[in-house]
């Protein structure tokens, strides 16, 4: 499927048009949106997928699995975007490819203008990748020299690398650890110090697989921080990452595409994706016994789309759909004449959870379960 | 930009490759790799030496076997040393897969991790050599030392056996870990087919080809002939040929091994690519 863009690059482009050059001047109108287009897009990819042969014994024939299949997508540049999806989704068979460690097996990615199979000599200059869950890293040298050693391979002169690292170790609040030697760090400062070297070199666009994955609740908030200070710092940094926390998707995110066993499945701004879920607007409440006061008067309202019931120890839990929000005053006008209390009430926004259950039918927890039985 | 990029990758591939390599943190540890495991490997073959020939120590075989068996700490070294390093940032420090997106050379990268080991090995062989000049019967008149062929040779076949650890870091890169042994696999048959410790004379006539065909028969000859010159002619082997003439011989080989070298690692780099093997660590 396509994906929507976020700052649609149309737009941009034909905004851009009085910036062109005499050269430039005699092109057609289509070529000019054409190579604007592309000159504001991080990554593109087209009809991109991804088959493993898989190794069986001897005597079987090889099987093979789709881990990739049609994935179109667009990232504008400057746009923080998500891939989120179960385990076994694609999501780092995605990254894999859009970093040049894996090839296509169909179709092509372009990462900052450059083709990632063709051309990848002219993508890696202007990335880099930093995977969650694992430590990396050489435990012998300090978190300093680590870091140090990839900004050569970039060629970062030495002082600047420096005082970058400084920099970044203070941002993502592990300074103080700069000398220690890696092997001494626990597994989650070992994880911010890969973070902070992905981020040390200033790749045009960064992929970040799963970064806070194993992280306690104060390294993920330091991390999630970090990205959008260091986001904000330049508009022309993209990033892109994968996650399975939701939470993380919508806070984070500017535009989501959710996926499912290779295939991107939406993909669009975590309000537009919920919006487009839902119009309907979700209360839970909680009352005193019900005095009667039954499901079906509730759905004969004509507001009330939807309304389910249980019973509690100290009365009822109703879940209601409401077309808007303001027909909320009669049902409540509908409790006070069966003089039903109500205890509490709050309105329950959907989430991207309840995006991926209607888009595969089932939670991605449940996803999980099921592709792993399968 | 070409030679920027390669110089930077050699640089820093051989700082990182010292740095792990020469592990001072731990000197008892170093002192073990480049001192004591040299040391008794070269007292295991003097001793053998001793039973088989009832002590002929002052036979010019004596020297030959000795100053082969330490130069060949070389090819442990070096050519393994590029092609482990493969199999060490995968799976044990798992950052060939950073190595891989950033913007270096990788092979030249691999050449300076295997460089890097080139001055901790020489270490051991400095170590072994002069044990055997100040301990055991083997003369090096330092006066009459070619010191031109030697260290024109000495130069010319560490770039040969990092080449050829090149190609086993290609195979390696397509293979589990327990693959990586193929290093030490290759090193061994070296050992033999180069006329280390003995003359490919010993051999039977039918293997003997492949001692020839290996460059490092002819740059461990280079080696003897410039530091005991006349002993190493004693032997049949090459003694027909003249320095310069095995020098051509060495380049050649050296050149082609160099280039098969080179095309194996591309094909293999290939092929991870197109397996997603770059990051895979072995699940056992
Ligand atoms: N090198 C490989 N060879 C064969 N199959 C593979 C390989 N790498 C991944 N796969 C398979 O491809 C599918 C997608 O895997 P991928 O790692 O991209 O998923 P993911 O979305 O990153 O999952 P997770 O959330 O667990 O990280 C899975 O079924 C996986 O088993
Ligand atoms: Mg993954």
């Amino acid at each position: 499927m396509l994906c929507p863009k976020f700052i649609t690059p149309t737009q941009k482009a034909l905004d851009d048009n009085h910036t062109l050059n005499p050269r430039q001047a005699n092109e057609s109108p289509n070529k000019i949106l054409r190579r604007k287009m592309s000159a504001s897009l991080a990554i593109e990819t087209q009809d991109l997928g991804r088959i493993y042969k898989l190794r069986g014994s001897k005597k079987e024939p090889r099987k093979e699995l789709v881990a990739l299949q049609d994935v179109n997508l667009t990232v504008a540049k400057g746009e923080l975007f998500g891939l989120l999806g179960p385990n076994g989704a694609g999501k780092t068979t995605l990254i894999k490819i859009l970093t040049t460690l894996l090839s296509p097996t169909s179709g092509w990615a372009k990462v900052a203008g450059a083709d990632v199979d063709r051309e990848a000599e002219s993508v890696r200059p202007r990335i880099n990748m930093v995977s969650g869950g694992e430590s990396s890293g050489y435990g012998l040298l300090t978190v300093r020299e680590n870091l140090w050693m990839f900004s050569q391979f970039y060629g970062v002169p030495s002082k600047e690398a420096n005082e970058r690292i400084e920099a970044l170790l203070e941002m993502i609040g592990m300074k103080d650890r700069m000398h220690t030697k890696s092997s001494d760090l626990s597994t989650g400062l070992r994880q911010k110090m890969n973070i902070v070297r992905g981020f040390l070199t200033q790749p045009e666009v960064l992929f970040l697989d799963e970064p806070t994955l194993g992280l306690d609740v104060g390294a993920m908030r330091d991390v999630r921080k970090f990205v959008l200070e260091w986001l904000k710092a330049d508009k022309e940094r993209t990033l892109l990452l994968t996650t399975h926390y939701m939470m993380e998707a919508e806070e984070l995110c500017d535009r989501v595409a959710i996926i499912n066993k290779g295939r991107v499945l939406a993909c669009d701004t975590p309000t537009a994706l919920k919006q487009r879920l839902q119009k309907d607007a979700i209360f839970e409440i909680q009352t005193s016994p019900l005095n009667g006061l039954s499901q079906q008067m509730l759905v004969d309202q004509p507001e009330v789309t939807q309304a389910a019931i249980a019973e509690t120890e100290t009365g009822a839990k109703l879940s209601l759909s409401l077309v808007e929000e303001s027909a909320l005053a009669r049902v409540i006008n509908l409790f006070t004449q069966k003089d039903v209390k109500v205890m509490n009430l709050t309105k329950r926004e959907p989430t991207l959870e309840d995006v991926f259950v209607d888009l595969v039918g089932r939670s991605m927890a449940e996803e999980e379960d099921h592709g792993n039985t399968e | 930009m070409q030679t920027s990029t390669s110089w930077r990758s050699f640089r820093t591939a051989a700082w990182l490759g010292w740095v792990i390599e020469s592990n001072w943190t731990d000197p008892f540890l170093f002192a073990v790799y480049s001192i004591v495991k040299p040391l008794s490997g070269a007292a295991i073959l003097v001793i053998m030496y001793g039973v088989i020939t009832q002590g002929a120590y002052d036979s010019a075989l004596f020297p030959y076997i000795y100053l082969g068996n330490a130069f060949y700490i070389y090819v442990g070294a070096v050519m393994t040393g590029v092609s482990w390093a493969v199999v060490d940032d995968r799976e044990l420090y798992k950052t060939l897969k950073y190595m891989y997106i950033a913007p270096i050379n990788i092979p030249i990268y691999l050449l300076g991790r295997g460089g890097a080991r080139f001055i901790v090995g020489s270490i051991a062989v400095l170590i072994t050599i002069l044990t055997g000049v100040f301990f055991l019967n083997v003369d090096i008149n330092l006066a009459e030392v070619n010191w031109g062929l030697f260290f024109v040779s000495l130069t010319l076949g560490i770039i040969m056996l990092a080449l050829i650890g090149l190609m086993l870091a290609g195979w390696t890169l397509i293979t589990a870990r327990h693959e990586g042994f193929i290093g030490e696999a290759v090193a061994a048959a070296l050992y033999i087919f180069s006329g280390a410790v003995f003359p490919l004379d010993v051999l039977p006539e039918w293997l003997r080809p492949v001692g020839y065909f290996m460059p490092t028969t002819y740059w461990l000859e280079l080696l003897r002939r410039s530091l005991v010159g006349d002993v190493a002619q004693a032997f049949p082997t090459l003694s027909q040929f003249s320095n310069l003439e095995i020098l051509g011989v060495m380049i050649g080989l050296s050149i082609l091994f160099g280039l098969v070298s080179v095309w194996v690692f591309k094909v293999c780099d290939n092929i991870a690519r197109e397996n997603g093997m770059i990051d895979r660590t072995t699940n056992y």
